[in-house]
């Protein structure tokens, strides 16, 4: 497919297959506001769309968690400004156990599928993809402008989902059935879960969208000369998390078609030999298996925290590799390792069930294949570690966020060897571990690897830069913030203390945190309001920032900073650059970069 | 009026932070951007390393006081195998954490940017990567092999003379059912449920298994005796979580699950031993269940065989209590005969359960 035609559609004006010199017809129709930035099929454009929607969705999903931490942190207090908002959720200034449940439910939903799915991949797939590839835009330009607008029709239900009279989806994040099935069993399960499910399904559509497109745009436009393993990792990243994203969220999909079912249809798939006590009935549902879903779910549930981080591990290794002037160590492990990550992505998910009645031989199988993971995991670290060394390190803030995804990776990841292992994870299944571990490893290091991109495309994204100083305060905050949250957070799991307890003080052996969780809490209002001051800083900096002035800001030797520093649609005025090397000549033969557009010279040295 | 405070201090601290950042910036831009990079670089390169050394001494402080109110004694068999494999697991990763966390907070403080020095072009080393694929590989594999080991001990099949209690979870509490002399659990069907009508298990009272099946709202346990749980729920998924015996297993509807443990320590033993005269076994859902969740409390009693045989008498069968209430005047015929006869029952009851 040419570049061209696919740009602009319109079969009069294209002039020739793939050679592109008619650099006229690029600017030459005019954009309205609408078409321009709101149904745009820019890819730049709609990465900012995927990114502004994200933003939107992690204050919300921020703010749940801080709620539900006032009532953790201080279950005895009453704050009748909650009543105020929330009216009956928040009788007395006190969350209401059901409004506990919706809260995280919601916070998990958001957090998971709309900030760090369609808020990071869709934000960088679509930035970086056709900008690193060398291609004026996605393969499909229109396809892509739906994904966003299914995803935009995803957020409008949840959103709705809020505001119905017996409250939006309580469950978990995980939806488990029957629970989740029963509205006589939860209030949340009434149309709350519908809801939920419908916003779900649009999502699923807009990630295969979006995942198809990015997958097709790497394999078939690249520019001439850029060979697959001439790619920057970020790209190698993104290819692999839309893979998984394609084969799993269509199991995910069909799981939660089969609970719509199961709700309305009055269908047996999860449901069996139910009683509810509520209402003193016995259902007639027999010989379903509450088991089928949790496989389904998490078929998709596990390579989704892949989904997550991978981008992010991409994102890491690019911005280390420029910001310590030097090549990212062992290129082809890095590769190799996200490709092993992918694959084994797909056969560990029922380590999530360890203690639900899994076949004790079948767990035995899915603990070493958990535990394999670890080997590509340590491998990346290694690497990451080694590009560090004897480099010429610039600590911008995408520099420090890369550090300390860095960081977090290894602490989070070092807890999941724990958890991954069945006769350790029996003790903690489902206690404050497991959220302690997730939310380092997956949570917070992916967000952190989401901030490192942020601050270092910006100047592509807007031609400004973000405030530094802010920047700097945004990050010490954010990583001391996250230690001092979830580090102490394993004690509690350690004491067995169960996750989604909101308020501890009926047990006798779990009712010692007390201090803990005060502090826990107000540490996580400190990082939040530190979190909206970053995007303040974002929304005044897309206007007011200072101005980029140099094509290539950071020195970095890939294909987006040899386009204009405000590029238009279809990103290079002239012919799109031809590449001749990989993306990681930092400091060879005494040169502090080398762009991938250079040609190798005739002394050059090889590596 | 005090929330309005709060907001209004965090937004003038905003302001203010946001006037520095701005002012910092256009100072930057006077001095030359080179320079005022360079003085942030060795600023962060600084806190870098106050981090790491802040982060080490944090970790320990954590430690130090958290250890205390963690763990404890296991209170069963199997419970040991698992703070071992956990103790193994952390030595392992503990090592891995200090060395990389280390090494990446000196080296991000050591390599900072500097005229002096120019990067190091080094793009790869297969002997290097080929070391730390191996070695995590190894590490892991020790892990695998004690996890599997371990695991296959916990979950295998219980010893022949372990007690059998069947576990029922529901919104939101857990009922217990012993089965009785003859030591099998009568028959039971969902629809059948019916707690107006003392029913609350659906037993199928023409089953005569079910007659002398004994339901109590606490678990009774021997100590140093295998108990196996036969675990059910009767409406959404729950779990049955015993933290001081490190085990877990879910309760699902439809599907019933097992799990077995022998414990160590009666519940005396563990009010002397933890020094807390109030200390109690508790049972808790650790699977999310609805908004009684986090209060589906349920306790543990684990006593000599002299004190749980005393325990057992003085229990009335299910089929018992329900025939008493229909027919006050005819309960016991259905049964055995006389009042004498049915402690004899529970006499033998209890044997059973001791063999």
């Amino acid at each position: 497919m040419s570049n061209e035609a696919n740009l602009h559609g319109r079969p009069e004006i294209v002039t020739g297959h793939d050679v592109h010199h008619d650099e006229h017809h690029i600017h030459h129709h005019k954009e309205t506001f609408i078409t321009k930035y709101i149904f745009s099929q820019d890819h730049k454009t709609i990465g900012k769309q995927f990114l502004i929607t994200g933003i939107a969705w992690a204050i919300v999903g921020g703010l749940f968690s801080v709620l539900f931490r006032l009532q953790l942190g201080f279950p005895d207090q009453t704050f009748p400004i909650l009543e105020t908002f929330f009216g009956r959720y928040a009788k007395g200034g006190q969350i209401q156990p059901e409004f506990y449940y919706a809260l995280i439910t919601m916070h998990g939903t958001v957090l998971v599928f709309f900030v760090l799915t369609a808020g990071l991949s869709g934000t960088f797939a679509n930035l970086l993809i056709p900008l690193q590839c060398g291609a004026r835009d996605m393969a499909s330009p229109f396809l892509n402008m739906l994904s966003y607008w299914f995803f935009f029709m995803a957020s409008v239900v949840m959103v709705s989902s809020l505001f119905v009279s017996t409250g939006p989806a309580s469950g978990g994040w995980t939806m488990y059935p029957p629970l989740s099935a029963l509205g006589d069993a939860n209030q949340g399960s009434k149309i709350g879960t519908d809801l939920w499910l419908v916003a779900m399904a649009l999502f699923v559509v807009s990630s295969l969208l979006g995942g198809l497109n990015y997958i097709s745009t790497i394999l078939n436009m690249r520019t001439k000369g850029m060979s697959m393993t001439r790619l920057p990792l970020t790209i190698w990243a993104l290819f692999f998390t839309a893979i998984l994203g394609v084969l799993s969220f269509p199991v995910l999909l069909s799981g939660f078609i089969l609970l719509l079912f199961d709700r309305n249809l009055g269908t047996s798939f999860y449901l069996s030999d139910i009683f509810i006590s509520q209402t003193g009935q016995a259902l007639p549902n027999e010989g379903g298996s509450a088991i089928l879903y949790q496989h389904l779910f998490w078929f998709l549930g596990h390579p989704e925290v892949y989904i997550i981080i991978l981008p992010s591990m991409g994102i890491v290794s690019e911005v280390l590799a420029v910001n310590s002037r030097k090549p990212i160590f062992g290129y082809m492990a890095m590769v190799g390792s996200l490709f092993a990550i992918t694959i084994l992505a797909f056969l560990v998910w029922a380590h999530h069930m360890f203690v639900t009645g899994l076949n004790p031989f079948l767990g035995s199988i899915f603990v070493l294949l958990t535990l394999l993971i670890a080997v590509p995991s340590a491998i990346k670290v290694f690497n990451w570690l080694t590009t560090l060394w004897r480099g010429n390190i610039r600590l911008t803030p995408a520099t420090l966020f890369s550090i300390g995804f860095v960081s977090l990776f290894i602490s989070g990841g070092l807890t999941g060897v724990f958890l991954g292992n069945s006769t350790i994870d029996i003790h903690l299944h489902d206690t404050k571990f497991i959220v302690a571990h997730f939310h380092i490893v997956m949570g917070v290091a992916s967000f952190f690897g989401m901030f490192a991109g942020v601050y270092h495309w910006f100047p592509k994204m807007f031609g400004r830069y973000l405030n530094n100083t802010l920047g700097f305060i945004h990050f010490w905050v954010t990583i001391t913030g996250a230690y001092l949250i979830f580090w102490p957070m394993h004690y509690e799991g350690l004491a067995g203390v169960p996750r989604r307890y909101l308020d501890l003080s009926g047990w006798h052996n779990f009712n010692h945190f007390g201090e803990l969780n005060k502090m826990i809490t107000v540490v996580s209002i400190i990082v939040f309001a530190v979190q909206l001051m970053f995007i303040f800083n974002f929304f005044y900096s897309i206007f007011k920032g200072r101005k980029v002035r140099h094509q290539n800001p950071w020195g970095a030797n890939t294909l987006e900073w040899t386009t204009p520093i405000r590029p238009g649609h279809g990103n290079w005025t002239g012919e799109i650059p031809e590449v001749h090397r990989w993306a990681y000549d930092y400091g060879k033969d005494g040169r502090e970069f080398i762009p991938q557009t250079e040609p190798i010279g005739k002394g050059e040295s090889h590596h | 009026m005090q929330t309005f405070f709060v907001i209004l201090i965090l937004a003038f601290g905003f302001l203010i932070t946001f006037q520095i950042a701005k002012a910092s910036e256009y100072v930057a831009v006077l001095r030359g951007e080179e320079k005022a990079r360079k003085q942030t670089n060795r600023i962060n390169a600084f806190l870098l390393l106050a981090f790491l050394i802040a982060g080490l001494i944090g970790v320990y402080y954590c430690n130090e006081r958290l250890k205390g109110k963690i763990l404890g004694e296991s209170a069963s068999i199997q419970g040991d195998k698992i703070d071992t494999m956990l103790y193994i697991t952390l030595a392992i990763t503990g090592i891995v954490f200090f060395i990389t966390q280390i090494l990446l907070f000196w080296f991000a403080f050591k390599y900072q940017e500097s005229d002096k020095r120019k990067a190091y072009y080094y793009p790869h080393n297969n002997k290097l990567e080929i070391i730390w694929t191996v070695i995590p590989a190894i590490a892991l594999t020790a892990l695998v092999g004690f996890g599997i080991y371990y695991w296959f001990k916990i979950t295998g099949d219980p010893p022949e003379d372990a007690m059998q209690i069947e576990v029922t979870g529901s919104q939101f509490k857990w009922e217990f059912r012993y089965p009785g002399k003859d030591g099998v659990f009568g028959k039971k069907y969902y629809k059948n449920i019916d707690p107006e009508k003392g029913n609350s298990l659906g037993q199928i009272w023409e089953d005569p298994y079910n007659h002398d099946d004994i339901i109590a709202s606490e678990l009774h346990l021997v100590v140093n005796k295998p108990v196996k749980l036969i675990i059910g729920s009767k409406d959404v998924v729950h779990d049955v979580g015993l933290t001081q015996f490190r085990m877990k297993m879910d309760a699902v509807p439809g599907t019933p699950t097992t799990m077995w443990f022998t414990p160590k320590f009666t519940t005396r033993q563990m009010v002397e031993k933890s020094g807390d005269p109030d200390f109690v076994y508790e049972l808790s859902c650790d699977q999310m269940c609805g908004k009684g969740h986090f209060g589906m409390r349920g306790v543990v009693i684990v006593e000599t065989q002299e004190e749980f045989d005393r325990w057992i008498y003085s229990q009335k069968p299910q089929y018992v209590k329900v025939m008493e209430e229909q027919k006050p005047a005819s309960a016991k015929p259905q049964t055995d005969s006389t009042g004498k006869k049915a402690t004899d029952t529970t006499k033998t009851v209890a044997a059973n359960m001791r063999k």
